[in-house]
């Protein structure tokens, strides 16, 4: 981005201040200003990534166009988008979970533990609850964000009274939550006499409710929009999403203005315990209505999540609209694998090249201060 | 008895050896000042290029190599993304370990056709000292081990006499403790801590080197699983001190042995598995028992 003037332009001195730039040609001042728009950054990241994830394709022999566009058509196709919108919500859902704390400057990478808990606990209360169908169905799911919710809380006091950062001890966390819930589906609450470890079908009054005639999309979605749609009124409405934005600008100048750091933690990071909770539950009360070993996990819902969270920067409003491109890499990815032999794989690189350029999208701020300070 | 309880000692060695490297890699950062949580991406993307590098070559040693060097390059994206241009570590970090993950599943596929795993007939694997074998007590626990086992302690303790003794690692403590005081003296913070991070991806890549041609000789997808972020928590558990890390992480390479045996006698590998993660978290609880106290301002620590 060079901003060029010609020379009868630059009547400003070196030495003028930053509010100088007034000075300059009509264009680039609606350019500059256009540069600082919040939205910029990210759609630059993405752009950045796709061409990059392009010449990946193009030293491995494949060809960029036909893979990118398999990608949307797979993820888009009228046939495909009843999948596909269930698919977002669990990633808006696990997004949730990452954004939350991520408003107060935590990483909570542990969202795999959250999530399986959160199935594990559904399938128990779905599953063997002998109550009717209206009560079962939220209890399951209220039981699953009470469940994920106290053990993501585990990492606050964690990090207050034992100084272990909370990117870490989720990260240890999580696996000993996966290994123990895949131990008891395996060898406890398995269903019998099958050949993959899963627990049996929920009975039929126990399924989440469906809408409409979809498929894949159920009532599930809506909770998890609700989700959303609580996480931006608090953000920008209340009290606590102050607080949180201000421990996460400045953690020092929170603490000193009377935020209790350690309670927001343990609060913030109890509702991204919560959000993970309630994809898991969804999942389980969802077509084939069973907890199956791994089948959480391995669609990579959760670092999808992550990777939204990230390039929303946290905020409410953006994290529907980032979540839908990684759910489009997701979704899209087995149709790209399918159809133009590019490996799903590739939606992995993407997701971490597009985190990568946008954490180094520093040095362009550094050049515009540089440049408004020249 | 005791030959069980030798080879207790080497499955303990060799489980320890690739957190080890790895380690080392994050204590070096750590005493640079940088919070470096990229070495389960590195190690795994030296892992997969050790076995690329051993297949085309034809020799395990070439492996080595090239994992070395070309971890050593996926580290310039942290070092100099971090250190020059001070953008977040962590979420470099994050990334990397995605863009890790991710390549190396891709790369499987258009390179070699498969996925899940790579172990093509003829594969090298690093050579055993198989020569030790006569000698009592050593003989047991080092025969079945690389060199790379050794060397790791080796390496360790010279790093941890660079630190101590030498003008540049003195100045590469001081980056770490007091950056503006170090500017002043005259010594480049963002070099000293670029190059520490390039050379942490290198002792990644030989952990994962070790990792792929030394424990098994075979690439499997996302086999780090975790070892990297083990390696973290070891770092923080020693306080960056290299010297101590050897008992950390032969503690966590006890954990990851027993967890075999007790596999051996019909433990569900589930809990084997997820054993040394709680054990580290256990552990590095248990030595910040009175961090609230020691710091009173209560609040979460700036990592």
């Amino acid at each position: 981005m060079s901003t060029t003037t010609p020379p009868d332009a630059q009547a400003t001195p070196p030495e003028a201040p930053a509010g100088a730039t007034r000075a300059a040609r009509p264009a680039t001042r609606i350019l500059n200003t256009a540069l600082r728009h919040p939205a910029v950054v990210p759609i630059g990241a993405v752009v950045l990534a796709l061409l990059i994830g392009a010449a990946i394709m193009l030293a491995a022999g494949l060809d960029p166009i036909v893979a990118y566009t398999a990608v949307v058509s797979g993820a888009l196709e009228p046939g495909t988008l009843d999948y596909t919108f269930s698919v977002w919500g669990f990633i808006c859902g696990m997004a949730l979970a990452a954004a939350i704390p991520l408003r107060m400057g935590e990483f909570n990478l542990g969202g795999n533990g959250q999530l399986v808990l959160g199935g594990l606990t559904a399938a128990l209360i779905a599953g063997y609850a002998p109550l009717p169908g209206p009560i079962v169905i939220p209890l399951a799911v209220i039981g699953a964000a009470v469940v994920s919710g106290a053990f993501g809380a585990l990492s606050a006091p964690l990090a207050t009274r034992f100084g272990i950062p909370i990117i870490i001890s989720t990260l240890l966390l999580s696996p000993v939550a996966v290994a123990i819930v895949s131990y008891l589906v395996r060898f406890q609450i398995g269903e019998a006499g099958s050949a993959v470890a899963q627990t049996p079908r929920l009975p039929e009054g126990a399924r989440m409710w469906a809408l409409g005639d979809f498929s894949y999309s159920n009532v599930g979605l809506l909770i998890i929009i609700a989700m959303m749609i609580v996480f931006w009124v608090v953000d920008s409405r209340s009290a606590v999403g102050y607080e949180l934005r201000v421990v996460g600008a400045n953690r020092r100048f929170g603490a000193y203005g009377g935020v209790r750091v350690g309670r927001l933690a343990l609060g913030a990071m109890a509702a991204a315990g919560a959000a993970a909770g309630v994809v898991g539950a969804i999942i389980v009360m969802s077509s084939p209505y069973r907890l199956i070993d791994g089948a959480l996990i391995s669609p990579g819902y959760t670092f999808a999540g992550v990777a939204a969270a990230l390039l929303a920067g946290g905020r409410p409003l953006l994290v529907p609209v980032t979540a839908i491109l990684f759910t489009v890499l997701q979704v899209g990815g087995a149709a790209m694998e399918r159809s133009a032999d590019v490996p799903r794989q590739l939606s992995d690189v993407l997701q971490g090249v597009v985190i990568v350029v946008l954490a180094l999208r520093v040095v362009l701020d550094q050049r515009r201060s540089e440049r408004s300070s020249a | 008895m005791q030959l069980f309880e030798l080879s207790f000692v080497a499955a303990v060695l060799l489980a320890a050896t690739p957190i080890l490297y790895a380690a080392l890699a994050g204590a070096l950062s750590a005493q640079a000042g940088v919070f470096n949580i990229a070495l389960e991406g590195q190690m795994l993307w030296g892992a997969f290029a050790a076995v690329a590098g051993s297949y085309y070559t034809g020799s395990a040693w070439g492996g080595v190599l090239v994992a070395l060097v070309s971890t050593a390059l996926f580290a310039v994206i942290l070092a100099v993304g971090s250190a020059r241009w001070k953008a977040d570590p962590i979420i470099i970090a994050i990334g990397t370990n995605l863009l890790a993950l991710g390549l190396t599943g891709f790369l499987l596929s258009v390179l070699f056709d498969v996925s899940g795993s790579f172990a093509p007939r003829g594969l090298q694997g690093l050579p055993k000292m198989a020569f030790l074998s006569d000698i009592p007590v050593i003989g047991p626990i080092f025969a079945g081990q690389t060199v790379l086992v050794p060397l790791a302690f080796v390496v360790i303790v010279a790093a941890g006499f660079w630190l101590k003794r030498t003008p540049a690692g003195l100045r590469l403590r001081g980056v770490g403790e007091h950056p503006d005081a170090a500017t002043a003296l005259g010594v480049n913070v963002a070099s000293y801590q670029t190059w520490t991070t390039i050379v942490g991806g290198a002792l990644c890549g030989v952990a994962g080197a070790q990792l792929a041609l030394g424990n098994v000789t075979v690439f499997t997808e996302n086999m780090t699983a975790g070892r990297g972020w083990i390696a973290v928590a070891a770092v923080m558990l020693v306080a960056g001190r290299p010297f101590w890390l050897p008992v950390a992480c032969l503690g966590f390479g006890a954990a990851e042995a027993l967890g075999f045996r007790l596999q051996g006698i019909g433990a569900p590998q589930q809990l084997t598995d997820a054993a040394p993660y709680a054990i580290t978290l256990v552990v590095l609880v248990l030595t910040r028992i009175g961090f609230a106290r020691r710091n009173r301002s209560r609040t979460l620590i700036d990592s």
